[in-house]
């Protein structure tokens, strides 16, 4: 049978459709999301140093960065970094769960995949609120 | 390193289209990849309208009808027709299944009907298996003793240490899990996969078995074991309803325990 394997004809055999012909589920959607937020906060974190740097290097650098952050872009970036990081931390705490062989069950994969994309918008909105209106209190 | 889009040769064209015969009633459209190795010809999707008031149930049933009533060339492995031999394994409206237990009513609109997702074709819907079965070969699927069996028996087992092995001994590896698994799409060729590492957990929960820690060494590698990052396909797709990622979890659990 081996002998058979691919490849051995004269025309390579082809490949079997794969990603254009799997359907996307909660399972590898997920899944590829927590990569993706995991690249995103390693940009936000670049971010975050810069702002850092700048605070460091005075006053007028940090006037910078300060207005790039508190422009819309700035916002939109800083809100989408932000749910990366409660995304890819409730999944992760989902990750340790399954680690130690619980919760692998079909059902309470699906429960706790819907439970990890609600609780990141929670608590991106529950951040967001409380930073705001600390800013509109002070 | 993972190619997220097909080779030149393995991209899909459009195919020839059969219509239904006159005069059929509930008609549903099946959209069939073709691959004729003697061609030289790229892959095709043939499309074939069937009368569901003149087909049996199954998905499996209208590609017997296709064959017999419509055109022979088709090409598709089946044997049992009711889920336990896993040779009708192919990838139906998105995801794989057993063709055989899979009813026509359960897909919505268009029947698409693909070989198991990201293995070499033979010819159609004929996936070459040869190196699933190598991996599956690798971990030495069998009973491995060093004490001499009981003179006058077989080797007892109690009745929780054989409940151990429910949910592992009923897997017919039919390929499904493996290639819906992403990791194994990408690392196949080193990642031994859901299906196999079940297999390979079968073996390391038997109370019989004393090649435990030899089991062990041999799957503690970044690429056969610990490709899976609990991406969870395998075991929303398994037809046999099996879970193969809990059992890959309780072999990593297993390599941690040991330390």
């Amino acid at each position: 049978m081996a002998e058979q394997s691919s490849g051995s004809g004269a025309r390579a055999r082809p490949i079997s459709p794969h990603l254009s012909v799997y359907r996307p589920q909660l399972t590898s959607v997920l899944s590829i999301l927590h990569r993706m937020t995991g690249v995103i906060l390693a940009s936000g974190a670049a971010m975050l140093c810069a702002w850092l740097l700048s605070a460091a290097a005075g006053e007028r650098y940090y006037a910078w960065t300060e207005w790039f952050l508190t422009s819309w872009l700035g916002y939109a970036l800083l809100a989408a970094w932000s749910w990366c990081l409660f995304y890819h931390l409730c999944n992760g705490i989902r990750h340790l769960f399954w680690d130690m062989g619980q919760g692998l069950s079909l059902r309470a994969t699906y429960a706790s995949g819907a439970a990890v994309v609600v609780a990141s918008f929670m608590l991106t909105g529950l951040s967001w609120g409380l930073g705001l209106a600390c800013n509109l209190a002070g | 390193m993972a190619q997220l889009t097909l080779p030149q040769n393995s991209k899909v064209r459009k195919g020839r289209h059969f219509p239904a015969e006159a005069g059929a009633g509930r008609t549903r459209r099946f959209k069939i990849y073709r691959y004729d190795p003697d061609s030289g010809d790229n892959p095709r999707t043939d499309t074939y309208e069937l009368d569901l008031d003149r087909c049996g149930a199954m998905v499996l049933d209208a590609l017997i009808k296709i064959k017999n009533e419509v055109d022979s060339t088709l090409t598709f492995r089946r044997s049992c027709r009711e889920g336990i031999c896993g040779s009708c394994a192919m990838n139906v409206d998105g995801t794989n299944t057993l063709a055989c237990i899979k009813p026509i009513d359960e897909v919505k609109g268009e029947v698409r009907i693909y070989p198991l997702p990201h293995m070499p074709v033979v010819k159609d819907l004929v996936p070459d298996m040869a190196d699933f079965y190598a991996q599956y070969a690798s971990i030495e699927p069998w009973m491995k003793t060093d004490t001499p069996a009981p003179a006058s028996q077989e080797r007892l087992q109690a009745p929780e240490d054989r409940e151990k092995l429910d949910g592992l001994y009923e897997c017919i590896l039919c390929a499904c899990c493996s290639t819906s698994c992403p990791s194994y799409w990408w690392n196949g060729d080193r990642y031994l996969g859901p299906a196999t590492l079940l297999q390979a957990y079968r073996w390391l929960a038997d109370s019989r078995d004393e090649a435990t820690g030899e089991r062990l060494d041999e799957l503690e590698d970044p690429f056969r074991l610990y490709r899976c990052h609990t991406i969870m396909n395998c075991t929303r797709t398994c037809p046999k309803h099996l879970n193969p990622a809990k059992a890959i979890a309780e072999i990593k659990k297993m390599m941690v325990a040991r330390r």
